[in-house]
């Protein structure tokens, strides 16, 4: 029987995620050092604060909708996550191999919306920054040029796959080890990339609840304002960098 | 080439309400409410009901057009992979026509009647079958509430088996998706966008609001027909 007391998971949440090759030299319990994010989870796990202050986004993306898309559904997802895994075996492992668990190939199992989407909004708000948007330059820009031609063909492809996501779901930068390299994908609902075994690079949430309090049904606008202002460049940056210590 | 074209211009401005544009292909337009936005206050205000009906319902209906367009040139070019590439936008935007012109017509104003609970034949099915009315209303906000990501709950009615059944469906798929015998009485749409600025996060409170401008005249209308 599992401890109901708050102890925390394994390792200490003070990092936010792009410190993503700190943290996984001390978790040794995950397949791929680029997926570090959350250690094992021992008794509950916690609601991580987004990187910055809930108005620092604004005006693109409202105080407003930080208080309810992490107040009240990031919060949701992580109580009833808690709820859902306490007991089970589903204790000991990663938060990522959780995920993977109960994807269960496509045959989803219940905790699997909640583990997700506790990953994904913490992959969310880490993807962002005040004063993002622009491009990223070195080897991450080279490779997106490699790969989808240049930066505006990227964007567009980007921004085509999330505003095509029909109903609930996020589009996804990703490294996809198999053939080495980048490329855009879509997701519905909670599902991630993590289950396709690509490496997430970045993502852009394109549930209504994401946009709806500030743009409305207007989600192309949304995604054109992610893309100039909001996307942290700096942790798609480290990200990249995990995946290459990883393959090391 | 040309002179079809011309043709097919002169065909669409005499046409009644531009039904029929190229070769007769018929197009389809945004259905007015008989309520005003604001009727349906306090369940459901009026500037949901003015963007689900102007901006996404409208949208649907534009791109299933555009869909149908395009399906139309792939099935004269006898080009089957774009006819079969061409589905799930059909069903997506179809869909989405489909179940929100129902929608409409499930919901009125109190004064109009909505929310009056349902009497005569389908009163009685609800009571034979669930129970009571608060099962019913119990059991479908259940199934709304602990729908994951976008969709709708339906009551609906096998018209083979004349038996009432409550279902979910994902994202626009109509209630005919779960069984090719189930006919739509009443549909409570539970994407965000139907209760977000209002509700927020709260989907089981919008849930709680809605039957109060529930229109059950026109649900034991449809099932009469079914179920004479």
């Amino acid at each position: 029987m599992v401890a109901t007391a708050v102890t925390g998971i394994a390792t200490p949440l003070k990092f936010p995620l792009f410190s993503g090759f700190q943290r996984s030299s001390r978790s040794l319990q995950l397949r791929m050092s680029q997926k570090a994010g959350h250690g094992v989870i021992t008794g509950k796990l916690e609601l991580r604060p987004p990187p910055y202050p809930l108005d620092a986004l604004e005006p693109h993306m409202s105080r407003s909708t930080f208080e309810y898309h992490w107040g009240k559904h990031h919060r949701a997802y992580v109580d009833n996550l808690n709820k859902q895994i306490a007991g089970t075996e589903l204790t000991g492992k990663t938060l990522e191999d959780v995920i993977v668990a109960t994807y269960n190939s496509g045959n989803l199992l219940p905790p699997f919306n909640n583990a997700a989407q506790v990953w994904n909004h913490d992959f969310f708000w880490e993807s962002m920054k005040p004063g993002g948007g622009g491009k990223p330059s070195g080897e991450l820009l080279d490779l997106i040029n490699r790969d989808f031609g240049s930066f505006e063909e990227f964007a567009k492809e980007f921004k085509t796959a999330a505003a095509t996501q029909f109903g609930s779901g996020w589009a996804w930068l990703v490294y996809k080890d198999e053939d080495k390299k980048l490329a855009v994908v879509q997701s519905p609902n909670a599902v991630n990339p993590l289950v396709w075994d690509y490496v997430p690079l970045l993502t852009v949430d394109v549930w209504e609840h994401a946009y709806y309090l500030d743009y409305q049904n207007r989600r192309p606008d949304y995604l054109s304002i992610f893309m100039e202002n909001l996307v942290s460049w700096d942790a798609v940056t480290s990200r990249l960098e995990s995946v290459k210590a990883g393959s090391a | 080439m040309a002179l079809r074209t011309l043709l097919t211009r002169k065909t669409l401005a005499i046409s009644p309400m531009g039904m029929l544009g190229l070769r007769g292909l018929q197009t389809f337009s945004l259905p007015d409410l008989s309520y005003d936005y604001g009727a349906l206050e306090p369940a459901v205000s009026g500037d949901i009901m003015q963007l689900h009906h102007q901006k996404h319902h409208q949208t649907y209906i534009t791109n299933y057009n555009k869909a149908l367009e395009q399906l139309d040139d792939a099935v004269a070019k006898c080009d089957a992979s774009a006819v079969v590439k061409l589905h799930s936008a059909i069903k997506f935007n179809g869909g989405g026509h489909v179940n929100h012109s129902i929608f409409w017509k499930n919901l009125a104003p109190v004064r109009e009647g909505g929310g009056e609970p349902p009497k005569s034949s389908l009163g009685w099915a609800i009571d034979n079958h669930f129970g009571s009315l608060e099962v019913l209303i119990q059991k479908m906000n259940a199934e709304g509430a602990a729908l994951q990501g976008s969709g709708w709950v339906w009551l609906g009615v096998d018209k083979e088996l004349k038996r009432l059944v409550v279902e979910t469906t994902a994202n626009q798929d109509p209630l005919v998706t779960k069984g090719p015998n189930l006919v739509p009485l009443l549909g409570i749409d539970v994407w965000e966008h139907a209760y977000y600025l209002q509700y927020k996060n709260v989907r089981p409170d919008y849930l709680k609001n809605i039957w109060k401008v529930m229109n059950w005249k026109y649900a034991n209308e449809v099932y009469e027909k079914e179920c004479p």
